[in-house]
């Protein structure tokens, strides 16, 4: 595929190519997937060093405009800075739900203000947000939310809690979906910025299946917030937050989070090569178990198809053919290649692949058993399967409502 | 769907204008319910060879357009679309790649532009049992003087009885199920010896077993070199999956939105059945596996055009997950449409038959996911 562009964009090249060789820390070189967890990743030494330059540079949001500090870079151009930094070796040190979600959601709807506020923290990385729209009583049904948003004249008083705020222990900002009116029902919902070191803020981490998580329980007791904090109109909300989460959904279907590649849950490697190391092959070198075999071929297929999938849709939304209706699948198909991956890895490990914890296991085998119970959340977070297939159903195929429901 | 030239749009459009003008499922139906002999309307074939189908893969000196299989896929996919019948996919695209792929310049000569044409219609005669198995060859071809001496039987040849020529694989050494030792040969359908017996199919197209009773070829039907035949016929498979499983894909793509049509119009309970959730997800999961097979068919036939070393593996990826997606679809397309769906008056039966047919030929998907593995070292 051919870059369009030409002799400028050539020119950008050289210029990424010598900007990266001046500024990127050899010593991180491929360590991105390892150094990088949000909120808990490493500060100061190399690390450090590379996110200051890059937050300087802007070049951890290079599409995001020049004026809040983003790198103000063409599409094409920000294509050529990740083919320069995969040459290298380098990454991305910018990243989290503030550059993911809700950036470029508040670059869409906030106020001058908010942007001027709010985007240059996160072009740095200085800042870590966390998410505050699932309630223990509105999961699938989100709008159904009721975590409390009273107008008391100079600011607004929010009451209720919120479940599975990833990242809330360490993060300093939460956007929430919050209720401004109790009488409406999609249009009674405000998008509202909330300091996470306000009084009335408490946070508790969840502990999980896989054991400890990134999952919190935050709650929020009388906790006073700026009047200046909603974005957007008031009742003005859930148009905001749906947009939100269609870039959370294109985030996790990438082949990342969503597990098309795998890389998630610890394992290195390809499911065939570990099969044959832990159950055996043939004379002809096929993996001994016939019936075991066959299905992880259809994994391995279908996890090809995948990655063919991604890459038409990256190449129709290239050609003007505008977006691909190929792109409302992608999260249901990614997540549930990464849980068979998940499943084939612990059976193809036999009783190696039921360890908990302690001697007798390598870290592979734990991890395994880890990543396995963990990745049951991927087809439950950022709308689980059976929303992904109501979405599909009524905005790609155009059928009408379930009975009785609203979404 | 892929990202297309100006022309391949073109042809795609004038593809998909002429089947559903001229060559829509009743046009199928009544050539099936009129028994034609061949399995296919030659009246349409002709109009489809004078626009060019014929001739897409064909090199320019042959009488071809030199287009590729890319382009060649988008016509199939859309004669996919409406279950047309022809011999588009076994003499266009498989017997004409046996010869581009293989044939000397004095073979690509006397048959190219014949079948550029459409004036002849040649054919794949691989298969020998119920299966596909290329390499099973016990069909026998011994040498006798300057040339060669068959002997042996072909099954599920398709446009059989069509054919003006056979691609025949036979065996020149070693034993069924060797790679090694497996010769090609043109061999003309009204040779001496040679007998055809039509198969009445379920999926009402053209196909026939083909008996080879000392039937006496020259050295100048060997098609490529002797022994060596089997790698040959390996990629000159793998161009004819592709094309097939393109044909599958429009197919597949037409049997879902016919059946999705229905779920909007057809009432129960009050309420379109389209509304019911256990049916909405189902339509769903149709969806998401028709997006990723698309992806792989049109992976599979650029692979051929740009001569890529991992085409072996994308086209049995191609024919495995198109062959499963048919399979669903054919299945739910019948199943939706409740009581209807089971009367012959319906297209949703046309649909079903011809699914598993197409499944089969070339390989259906047991056999592409074993190859997929072994192709991939387990």
């Amino acid at each position: 595929m051919a870059d369009f562009g030409g002799a400028d964009l050539d020119a950008f090249r050289t210029e990424a190519r010598e900007w990266l060789e001046a500024n990127f820390p050899p010593a991180l070189k491929g360590r991105g997937g390892a150094m990088y967890v949000e909120g808990a990743g490493p500060s100061g030494g190399d690390f450090g060093l590379w996110k200051k330059r890059m937050g300087d540079k802007g070049w951890g949001v290079p599409t995001w405009p020049k004026a809040y500090g983003g790198g103000g870079l063409e599409p094409a151009q920000a294509r050529v800075l990740q083919q320069e930094m995969n040459r290298i070796g380098a990454w991305n040190p910018i990243g989290g739900m503030g550059v993911m979600m809700f950036g470029p959601t508040l670059l869409e709807y906030g106020n001058e203000d908010q942007k001027k506020t709010h985007i240059p923290k996160i072009v740095h990385g200085e800042v870590n947000w966390c998410q505050g729209f699932s309630e223990p009583g509105a999961g699938s049904d989100l709008a159904s939310l009721q975590t409390r948003c009273e107008d008391k004249g100079d600011h607004w008083l929010v009451n209720g809690s919120k479940i599975w705020t990833s990242g809330a222990q360490w993060a300093d900002w939460c956007f929430c979906l919050v209720r401004t009116d109790t009488t409406k029902k999609h249009e009674g919902i405000s998008f509202l910025l909330i300091d996470m070191k306000t009084p009335g803020v408490e946070v508790r981490p969840i502990k999980l299946i896989a054991g400890a998580s990134p999952f919190c329980e935050t709650f929020f007791t009388d906790v006073k917030v700026p009047k200046e904090n909603l974005v957007g109109p008031m009742n003005g909300g859930w148009t905001i937050g749906k947009r939100l989460l269609q870039h959370e959904r294109s985030g996790l279907s990438g082949g990342g989070g969503g597990g098309g590649g795998g890389g998630m849950f610890g394992v290195s490697g390809s499911v065939p090569q570990l099969a044959k190391t832990y159950v055996g092959a043939d004379e002809k070198g096929r993996i001994a178990d016939s019936d075991l075999r066959f299905r992880i071929a259809s994994h391995d297929m279908d996890r090809r198809a995948f990655q063919l999938t991604a890459l038409r849709t990256m190449m129709e939304s290239r050609s003007n053919q505008g977006p691909s209706a190929a792109t409302s699948i992608m999260k249901n198909a990614g997540t549930k290649i990464g849980q068979d991956q998940a499943e084939l890895t612990i059976e193809i490990m036999g009783n190696q692949g039921l360890g908990w914890e302690g001697d007798g296991f390598t870290s592979e085998e734990l991890q395994a058993v880890r990543g396995w119970l963990g990745g049951k959340a991927t087809t439950i977070f950022g709308g689980s399967a059976e929303i992904q297939n109501n979405i599909i159903s009524k905005r790609i195929l155009g059928l009408p409502d379930p009975i009785n429901a609203s979404n | 769907m892929a990202v297309l030239t100006e022309e391949q749009s073109m042809l795609r459009d004038a593809a998909r204008t002429w089947t559903q003008e001229k060559s829509p499922v009743t046009a199928f139906r009544k050539m099936r319910d009129a028994g034609m002999p061949l399995g296919y309307d030659p009246a349409a074939f002709a109009e489809m060879a004078e626009m060019g189908w014929t001739g897409v893969i064909i090199p320019e000196e042959y009488g071809g357009s030199d287009f590729g299989y890319l382009s060649l896929g988008l016509v199939l996919e859309e004669t996919g679309r409406t279950l047309t019948a022809s011999p588009l996919l076994s003499s266009a695209l498989a017997a004409a790649s046996a010869i581009i792929l293989g044939g000397s310049d004095a073979q690509k000569g006397a048959y190219l532009p014949k079948i550029a044409s459409g004036e002849l219609v040649g054919t794949l005669a691989i298969d020998e049992g119920p299966h596909h198995a290329p390499e099973k060859v016990a069909l026998e071809a011994k040498k006798s003087g300057s040339g060669y001496t068959l002997n042996g039987a072909k099954t599920f040849v398709l446009e059989g009885m069509a054919a003006g020529v056979y691609v025949v694989s036979a065996r020149t050494s070693g034993k069924a199920g060797d790679k090694e030792g497996i010769t090609l040969f043109l061999v003309p359908a009204d040779a001496k010896g040679v007998e055809r017996k039509a198969l009445k199919l379920a999926d009402s197209r053209g196909a026939a077993n083909v008996a080879f009773k000392n039937v006496e070829v020259g050295a100048d039907a060997v098609l490529g070199d002797v022994d060596k035949g089997g790698d040959l016929l390996e990629k000159v498979l793998d161009r004819a999956r592709a094309g097939l499983a393109a044909e599958m894909l429009g197919a597949a793509t037409q049997a879902f939105e016919t059946t999705l049509d229905y779920l909007k119009t057809r009432v129960q309970f009050g309420q379109v059945i389209g509304a019911f959730q256990a049916l909405q997800h189902r339509a769903a999961k149709m969806f998401t596996d028709l997006e990723l097979a698309r992806s792989c068919v049109e992976a599979a036939l650029a692979a051929i055009d740009n001569d890529s070393p991992d085409t072996p593996e994308l086209v049995s990826l191609a024919k495995a997950k198109m062959g499963d997606t048919l399979h669903l679809v054919s299945n739910e397309m019948v199943q939706m449409h409740g009581g209807i769906g089971m009367t012959d008056a319906h297209d949703a039966g046309l649909y079903l038959k011809r699914a598993r047919a197409a499944e089969a030929s070339y390989g259906g998907q047991s056999y592409h996911r074993d190859r997929y593995a072994r192709l991939n070292g387990y």
